[in-house]
Order: structure tokens, then C-alpha cells, then sequence
């Protein structure tokens, strides 16, 4: 309890933490943050993908052929973790099909396409103009209709951080964008201050924290001013100006930075007190709730060297990338590179008919001049520059190597899990050893080797489940001799008048066998069988224990390529609902377990006792 | 406009700071000042051991890389087997004969180095295990330091140095015995060697030190060279090539030692500034112990490495047989290495004790 009051008094007052490491590359951000964010014209195709966030895609409610509206819903969320998404202006919809994913890896996923009837007729919806008086259970179901998701770079649905099961003492709005290039959230703080400011009124409202702190880096003096200037009169509201540093504007170092707390390993923010959103989310939870207005576009920084108009933009979700780059004039050098993302944590774009979606915060296209790429791959000579960087203080030449050698047992020893693939290590990285990208594929091979145990696992609990059915059915077998046995026997007294003595004593003789000889190992295989059911049974839950575990581990170590703030809740939050449902799951069949092995244990006890 | 980049690469997009082959090279022309020094106390046999052990080892790694079927060109640009050549070349006496480097420099590349996995996966420091196998082997001739030329009775030219290295004489016929004879007729020897010979022989520290090889702080030009190393080591902190912990630590364990030493038996132990700028301290703090393949990788455990260094160097120097005990401590202590990591690993973020 003490810690947790401190919390906000040490937040308060005002003292900033560092993280061990970090590194201040060049941050170019000049190139593109000085004009007004501007609108792109409309496309003439729109290619929408069902999913764009984390989670499960919705169910859809539109078909080829269709005519719909800006705005309107084109799936509808499942259950569990899941969003809409939404027409991003008005037009026919031409097709339902598999098309390049904003991915790293490109992988074609279903893609409404729309094309474009150039009138932009906008769907009506209800806003939700009273949200002062609204229930946060309203609210949260409204922003989860308007498809809002964490708009810095992991798209993690945002009504799952507005409804949040722990008590909330800190909010921390992340306006640190701390990747070269990007300056997305710099313009959407320096023109449209206000707007974030009712957006962080109605979290408040939602989530009711004690305080709430924006936290800016000091490269950006105008946007830190405009919101200063929003906020003045609010005193549950602290801007806070952060040191330049990268990767200050990840969840973890971030928290790290404004309360000097750690968020402890595999667990999320929410569980010490404190839920992050991004700038740009709260505008678009303001446009959501106040303007009734679903998340079909975002600011979108285009820029790099080889772009001849660098600029921030208002782009509608679902535009090609192409159409971006024609209007920005892409003047592409021998072997341009294209990025998704900031140079330190985005993914290459290997085909520019890729969409923009809600995770989409910038589209690069550097020169090799001023963002050399990676020579040849050196042997690594312990230089520590890396792990003296790394802002997690990992040992990435240690991972390195057991990456190498495919030791998960060491990687887990040294951490692998908790790496946040900021990209610093290789940055440094003297040998140009793409450390990031062993680690990855380490992640995804330890994720498959834990499948794999599961799936070995419930082959010998199958196995296991057979025996004892199979044990079970050859007690059976034996109550059911001994009942005739029995039966034999009374027969036997009934007709026992014959009263020779030599009979008599036989019978005795028969009776004191029959009670040792046969009752006995009866009731004493009755006693294993109930022992065995209950051993059966605690090594059944132990395993149902392991399972849960291992699988929110492989969850929780899941890959996201995406930037900045929400990664890290994101994969936790999806872990701890996806072990939530384990749980259930395996209590359910404990439970049935637990019956079946009392209904057995009474049968063998009336057995014992009809003897 | 599609498929503009085909390659799959996964983030970051770029790099910074220096290469591999820069650093190695970097740390080879920051001993320029101290290769300097050498050179105007002790001769141009410096400069030819340094050619003669580099072109060994680029040999020796070459040979040994294409018997690995290792790319040969692209390995030997890393710089480390030049580096590793130059390092045993300037640990060695200027005119020690050249079967001497040879062999040394053969054992450091292709066993110590190469036979372990090449680059990146020595557990010792190439440079040192060649100069301790070659200490161990050859004593006399690995101890055989010239005095400084200042004090010497003969003149030796670069053609001299490089007949004495090759032939075991000069071109007027002198033997390197011959011209180790000073001008007061005594044999010279290092400081840290004769210091030891007089302090057995039962003389007081300060009346050791009155001798002409010794200069205001440290031995008469050995101060010098390891002043050069001094500031060569300085410009590679700057160039962030190395970092402070490990010459910080050894410098500071061993002038910590030579003190408490010093205070208590003035007579008996060398004086801390000589002890620091005696033999070949500095160029081990800031040039040997700094290889950071054979040496500590966390903070702390660079701060233990360089403080157990610094001991090791003081008591070899003070109780052990050798005059100079660099390369043994440097060696005793990679062997420690992986014990020293895997006890200092720093706190992950979230491993923390639970809030
Ligand atoms: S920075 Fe590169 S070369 Fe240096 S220790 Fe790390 S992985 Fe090895
Ligand atoms: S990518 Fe992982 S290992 Fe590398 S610096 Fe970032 S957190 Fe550390």
C-alpha cells in the first residue's frame, strides 16, 4: 500500500528516472514536421483489411457487390478480443479476397476492397455528446464499435485499457515518439491540442486515475507547448518533459522514466497501477465518443530522403501505399528502401500495394546515404557495446550465441522473453550482427517448441486417461466375479441343513478363505484404485497448472514487430485472456475429473460394504 | 511501383559508431605513440619486429583460414590478426631473433586463436599466450632488453636491428650480449629485472632507484613509452573504442597495492609511480587487457576484471619470479572470465523484487 501511495506523490513531484542505455541517433525530424498536416486526395481503391489489430478479426457484414457509406461497419466484433473495422469512405465493394498484409512478411490476408464512388456520403452514428454523465461500461462498448485501437504502433484494442480490472492510479499519455523520422503525434499535438485534451477527459472519466501525465520529449518545444497551453487549467493533468533518448517511448521505459517502477516480468501496467495510451489514440477515442466518428483514418508521417515532399498527412485506413508515395514524390535511388514504421523498429515493404492500417504511423524512405544499412556480418568480439546500450540491460552477446546454438534453455536464463526488440543492440553493434533478427526467429522457435510440448502432452494424457480406463473396466470385471462368488456362497448357507459336522467346518473353513482370501485383495485393490484415481487426478491438475503457464509464456513471448508504446500490454493482456480461458477450461475438466472419481470411489464403497 | 525492395530484412534499418575492421585498426594506430617511444629509446628493432610479426600472423591466419575453408580476404580485413601480430611485437626485446616472433606470433594465431573457433571465440588473449609460451620457453632471449640507447657504448642502425634480428648479429659483428653492455661496463637490464636482482641482492629501494635506469617517475625511458601508451589509450576512450572500467581498475588496483606496499616497507617496494610506469603497465591497461573478446563483458565485471588484473600485475612483480607479470595476470585472469560474467549479469528490467 505504501509504494503504491507514493507512487503518485514521487510521480508528482516531478522527478524523472533514467533507463540504463539507450542511444540518440540522428533524429531527422525536421524533414517532415514543418507543414500542416494535410489531406491526401481519395484513392480509387481502398483495400481494407478484416484484421488491423490484435486480437481476433470481426465477423463480416457486407458482401461483394454492396454499396457503403464512410464510416459504416464492415465486420462486427466476435468475441473475446476483437474489432471492427470500417469503410473508409463510400463505394461498392468490389471484392473479398486475399491481399499483400501490412506485415512484415507480407502475408496475404483478407482484404475488403473497396472502390471509390468519389462522393465520401458519410454513414450516420450516434456520438455521444453526454459522456460526462455515460456509464464507462457505455462508453467502453461504444469505442469498442468504433473500432479505436492503440494507434502508436501495436493496435491493441483500446476498450480492453479503457475498462481495465485493477485499480488505476496513474494514466500516462505517451507523446514521446521517440523513433528517428516519425512525427505523427509531434503535429497531431502542435494542431490539434485541444481535441487530445477532451479524448484524455473522457479516459479519465473511464478509468479514473488519480493523475495523468503526458509525457513529450524535449525535441519537440511546439507541440510540448500547445498542449501545455490545453491543459493549463486542469490540475489532474502534468505535462511532463522527458530527455530525447531512444527507446524512451516504449511502455516499459517509459513507466520506468516518469515513476521509476518497474512493470515486473510477464506481468502488464494495469497490475502496478498505471495504464498507458498514445496521443493519437485519445484523438481518436475524442472523435469516436464525441464526434461519433469511427477510426478510419490516422496521421501518417511520409518522409525520407528520397521523398521530395516530406509531410505529415491524413490518410484513410486502407490506402496504398503507392497512392502516398505518387502524391509525396517518392524519387527512388538504385535499390530504395521502403519502410513501414521508423527505422529502428519498422519492417521493410515489399510490396507497395500494402495498406495502410490503424498501426501505420509512418512510411519511410530513406536515402543509403543518411541511413547506411548493414554491411556484411562479422564475427562478434564481446565488444559489449550492445548489452552496455540495451535498454532492458540484457546480455545480447550472450543471446547471441545461444541463439547461434539453439540453447532456449539459456536464452530463457538470460531473458530472451523480455527483450522489446528495439533494435539498439544491432544498432551499435560494431560486427553489424542483425541481433534482432536471431532473437526473432529464437522467439518463434521456442513459441513452437512449447506448442509442440503441449501437443506431446495431451497425447500421453490421452494415453494416460486409456490405462486408467482400462483399469478401471478390470474392476469390473472383479466386483463382478466376486458378486457371484457371493451369491454361490449364501446359496451355499441356505442349504448348509445338512449339518455334518466335517461340512459345517468346511464351509467355515470356505467362508474365513472367502473373507481373506478374496474380500480382502478386493477392498485392498478397491483402496489402490482410489489412491491411483487421486494421484491420476493431482498429476492431471499439475499438468492443467504447467499448461496454463507455459501457455501465457508463449504468448506473452510472441513477436510483434510494431513500435513504441503498447506492445509490451499487449501481448500480456492477450496472454493473461488466453490463459483465462485455459484456466476454465482445464477447471471444467478437473472438475468432471473430480466427479467421475467420486462417483467411483462411492461405488467401491457400497461394493465394501454389501460384503 | 511494386516490389521496390525485394530484400527481407528485419529492423533496425541502419547502424552507427564503427566497424569491426575500423576498431581493429583504430587500436593498431593508437599505438603509434607508443611504437614511437620505443622506437627513440630502444631502436628501430621495433619496427622491424613489428613487420616481421604482422606479416607472420597475416600469413598464419591466411593458412589456417584456408584450411577451414574460411573466407581468407574478408577475414584478414578485420584487422585482428594485424593487431594481434603488432601487440606481440611490441611486447617482445626489440632485437630478440626472428625464430623468436615466428613462433610466437604461429601459436597465438593458429592455436590460441584460430584452433579455438577463430575470432570472437578465444578464451585467451592471443597476444599474451603467445608471449608467456615464448617467455616460458625461451627466457634469455625473451629478457634480453636492451638498455636505452642513451646509455648504450654503440650506435645500431635500422640495417644493424635488422641484421642483429635475422643473423643474432650486428653488421660490425656484435652479439645483442656485446651490446647490452652499457658504458659504465655493467650488463643492462629493465628496471622492474633489476630492481628485483637488487633487492635480493640487499640493497634499499631508494638506493636501486638512484641508478641511472631509472628516471623522475618511472624506469629512464620506459616512462616514456608508457606514457605514449598512456595517451594512445586515452584517444581510444575518446574514440569510444574501449571504455574506461578495465584500464581504470587495473591501473587503480595496482598503484592502491603499490602504496599500501610502499607505506609499509619503504625500503623493499618499488614506488607506486614506478610500478605504474615501469614494464608494460600502461600498454596492458589500455591495449592488452582492453581485447574484449578474452575479457569481461558486463560493467562490473570489467571494473573486477581490471582490479584483479591490476593485483595479479603487483604481486607477480612483487613475489613471483618474473620482473614483469602482465601477461600472467592477463591470462590468470581471462580464465576467470566466464565465472566473473556469469556473476555480474545486471538486473532485467521487471526482475526486479516485486513491487
Ligand atoms: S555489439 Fe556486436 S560485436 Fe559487440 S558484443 Fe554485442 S554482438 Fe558482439
Ligand atoms: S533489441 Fe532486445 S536485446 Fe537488443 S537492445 Fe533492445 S531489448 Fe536489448
Amino acid at each position: 500500500m505504501h509504494s503504491e501511495l507514493s507512487l503518485i506523490e514521487q510521480v508528482k513531484s516531478g522527478k524523472l528516472w533514467d533507463i540504463p542505455g539507450g542511444i540518440h541517433p540522428p533524429e531527422r525530424k525536421s524533414l517532415s514536421n514543418s507543414t500542416k498536416i494535410d489531406i491526401i486526395p481519395l484513392s480509387p481503391f481502398y483495400y481494407v483489411p478484416i484484421k488491423q489489430h490484435i486480437g481476433n478479426e470481426g465477423k463480416l457484414l457486407v458482401k461483394v457487390g454492396e454499396q457503403v457509406l464512410t464510416g459504416q461497419p464492415l465486420t462486427d466484433a466476435i468475441e473475446g478480443l476483437s474489432l471492427p473495422v470500417h469503410a473508409p469512405t463510400s463505394g461498392v465493394i468490389k471484392d473479398i479476397t486475399p491481399h499483400v498484409s501490412a506485415h512484415p512478411s507480407g502475408k496475404p490476408e483478407i482484404t475488403i476492397v473497396i472502390e471509390s464512388d468519389h462522393k465520401d456520403t458519410v454513414f450516420t452514428t450516434k456520438p455521444i455528446k453526454n459522456w460526462q454523465t455515460s456509464e464507462a461500461a457505455s462508453l467502453t462498448k461504444h469505442i469498442q464499435s468504433m473500432g479505436v485501437a492503440g494507434l502508436g504502433g501495436a493496435a491493441f484494442p483500446t476498450y480492453v485499457k479503457t475498462n481495465p480490472t485493477k485499480d488505476i492510479k496513474l494514466l500516462i499519455i505517451n507523446g514521446v515518439e521517440c523513433e528517428p523520422y516519425i512525427t505523427a503525434d509531434d503535429v497531431l499535438m502542435r494542431y490539434f491540442a485541444n481535441e487530445i485534451t477532451q479524448g484524455i477527459n473522457i479516459l479519465q472519466h473511464m478509468v479514473q486515475p488519480e493523475l495523468v501525465v503526458i509525457a513529450i520529449e524535449d525535441n519537440k518545444p511546439e507541440a510540448i507547448e500547445a498542449i501545455k497551453l490545453a491543459v493549463k487549467d486542469q490540475d489532474t493533468i502534468e505535462v511532463r518533459v522527458i530527455p530525447t533518448k531512444y527507446p524512451s517511448g516504449g511502455e516499459k521505459q517509459l513507466i520506468e522514466i516518469v515513476t521509476g517502477q518497474e512493470v515486473p516480468s510477464k506481468s502488464i501496467p494495469a497490475d502496478i497501477g498505471i495504464v498507458m495510451q498514445n496521443i493519437g489514440t485519445c484523438f481518436a477515442i475524442k472523435e469516436a465518443v464525441i464526434d461519433g466518428k469511427a477510426l478510419i483514418h490516422r496521421v501518417v508521417t511520409v518522409t525520407g530522403e528520397s521523398i521530395s515532399r516530406p509531410q505529415n498527412l491524413w490518410v484513410k485506413l486502407g490506402t496504398p501505399i503507392s497512392d502516398l508515395l505518387t502524391h509525396c514524390g517518392l524519387v527512388a535511388e538504385q535499390d530504395q528502401r521502403l519502410i513501414m514504421g521508423g527505422p529502428m523498429m519498422g519492417f521493410n515493404i515489399m510490396d507497395t500495394m500494402m495498406p495502410v492500417v490503424k498501426s501505420t504511423n509512418c512510411i519511410l524512405a530513406p536515402s543509403e546515404y543518411n541511413l547506411p544499412s548493414f554491411g556484411v556480418e562479422q564475427a562478434c568480439i564481446r565488444c559489449s557495446l550492445c548489452s552496455d546500450a540495451c535498454p532492458v540491460n540484457l546480455l545480447p552477446q550472450q543471446m547471441l550465441w545461444y541463439s547461434k546454438a539453439k540453447d532456449h534453455e539459456k536464452l530463457e536464463e538470460y531473458n530472451l522473453a523480455d527483450c522489446i526488440e528495439c533494435g539498439v543492440c544491432s544498432y551499435v553493434c560494431p560486427s553489424q550482427i542483425p541481433l534482432v533478427q536471431y532473437y526473432r526467429s529464437s522467439k518463434v522457435e521456442i513459441k513452437q517448441e512449447k506448442e509442440d510440448k503441449i501437443k506431446s502432452d495431451k497425447a500421453k494424457e490421452r494415453f494416460e486417461t486409456r490405462q486408467l480406463r482400462l483399469e478401471r473396466d478390470k474392476q469390473a470385471r472383479l466386483l463382478k466375479h466376486k458378486e457371484s462368488a457371493d451369491k454361490r456362497k449364501k446359496a451355499l448357507e441356505k442349504d448348509g441343513n445338512a449339518k455334518d459336522k466335517i461340512a459345517a467346518a468346511l464351509a467355515r473353513a470356505k467362508a474365513k478363505k472367502a473373507s481373506t482370501g478374496e474380500t480382502a485383495p478386493i477392498s485392498a485393490d478397491a483402496q489402490t484404485t482410489n489412491t491411483q484415481d487421486k494421484v491420476a487426478a493431482a498429476i492431471a491438475r499439475a499438468k492443467a497448472k504447467k499448461q496454463a503457464q507455459a501457455d501465457s509464456e508463449t504468448t506473452a513471448t510472441v513477436s510483434s514487430e510494431s513500435q513504441d508504446s503498447e506492445v509490451g500490454s499487449a501481448e500480456a493482456v492477450e496472454a493473461k485472456s488466453a490463459e483465462q480461458i485455459k484456466k476454465d477450461k482445464i477447471a471444467a475438466t478437473v472438475a468432471r475429473a473430480k466427479a467421475k472419481k467420486l462417483k467411483q470411489a462411492a461405488e467401491n464403497k457400497e461394493q465394501g460394504e454389501s460384503n | 511501383m511494386k516490389s521496390i525492395s525485394k530484400l527481407f530484412v528485419s529492423s533496425p534499418h541502419t547502424r552507427t559508431g564503427l566497424t569491426t575492421n575500423q576498431v581493429m585498426r583504430t587500436v593498431c594506430y593508437a599505438c603509434i605513440p607508443g611504437i614511437a617511444a620505443q622506437t627513440y629509446f630502444f631502436g628501430w628493432g621495433v619496427i622491424v619486429q613489428a613487420l616481421l610479426c604482422i606479416i607472420v600472423a597475416l600469413t598464419a591466419e591466411a593458412i589456417i583460414l584456408s584450411l577451414r575453408e574460411k573466407p581468407v580476404r574478408a577475414t584478414l580485413a578485420d584487422g585482428s590478426a594485424m593487431l594481434t601480430g603488432l601487440l606481440i611485437a611490441l611486447s617482445i626485446p626489440p632485437l630478440a631473433p626472428w625464430w623468436i616472433s615466428v613462433i610466437g606470433v604461429s601459436f597465438a594465431i593458429i592455436i590460441v586463436k584460430q584452433l579455438y573457433g577463430g575470432l570472437g571465440f578465444n578464451l585467451f588473449n592471443p597476444a599474451m599466450a603467445g608471449y608467456v609460451v615464448l617467455l616460458i620457453s625461451f627466457p634469455v632471449a625473451m629478457t634480453n632488453w636492451l638498455p636505452v640507447q642513451q646509455v648504450m657504448t654503440y650506435d645500431i642502425s635500422f640495417l644493424d636491428c635488422v641484421s642483429s634480428i635475422f643473423t643474432g648479429f650486428t653488421l660490425d659483428g656484435y652479439s645483442v650480449t656485446q651490446l647490452r653492455i652499457a658504458v659504465d661496463g655493467i650488463t643492462m637490464a629493465t628496471p622492474l629485472d633489476h630492481f628485483k636482482t637488487q633487492i635480493d641482492l640487499g640493497l634499499t629501494a631508494s638506493e636501486i632507484t638512484a641508478s641511472p635506469i631509472y628516471g623522475d617517475y618511472g624506469g629512464t625511458g620506459w616512462e616514456w613509452v608508457n606514457l605514449g601508451y598512456l595517451i594512445g589509450g586515452l584517444l581510444l576512450l575518446k574514440q569510444g573504442v574501449i571504455r574506461w572500467h578495465i584500464p581504470f581498475a587495473i591501473i587503480a588496483s595496482l598503484f592502491t597495492f603499490s602504496l599500501i606496499s610502499y607505506s609499509i616497507t619503504p625500503d623493499l617496494s618499488l614506488p607506486p609511480m614506478i610500478s605504474l610506469f615501469s614494464g608494460a603497465t600502461m600498454f596492458a591497461a589500455f591495449f592488452i587487457a582492453t581485447d574484449p573478446i578474452s575479457a569481461s563483458t558486463t560493467i562490473r565485471g570489467r571494473l573486477i576484471y581490471g582490479a584483479i588484473i591490476g593485483a595479479l600485475i603487483f604481486m607477480i612483480r612483487e613475489w613471483g619470479g618474473y620482473p614483469d607479470g602482465v601477461a600472467f595476470a592477463v591470462l590468470l585472469t581471462n580464465l576467470a572470465v566466464p565465472l566473473i560474467d556469469y556473476y555480474t549479469k545486471p538486473a532485467v528490467y521487471g526482475h526486479k523484487a516485486k513491487v
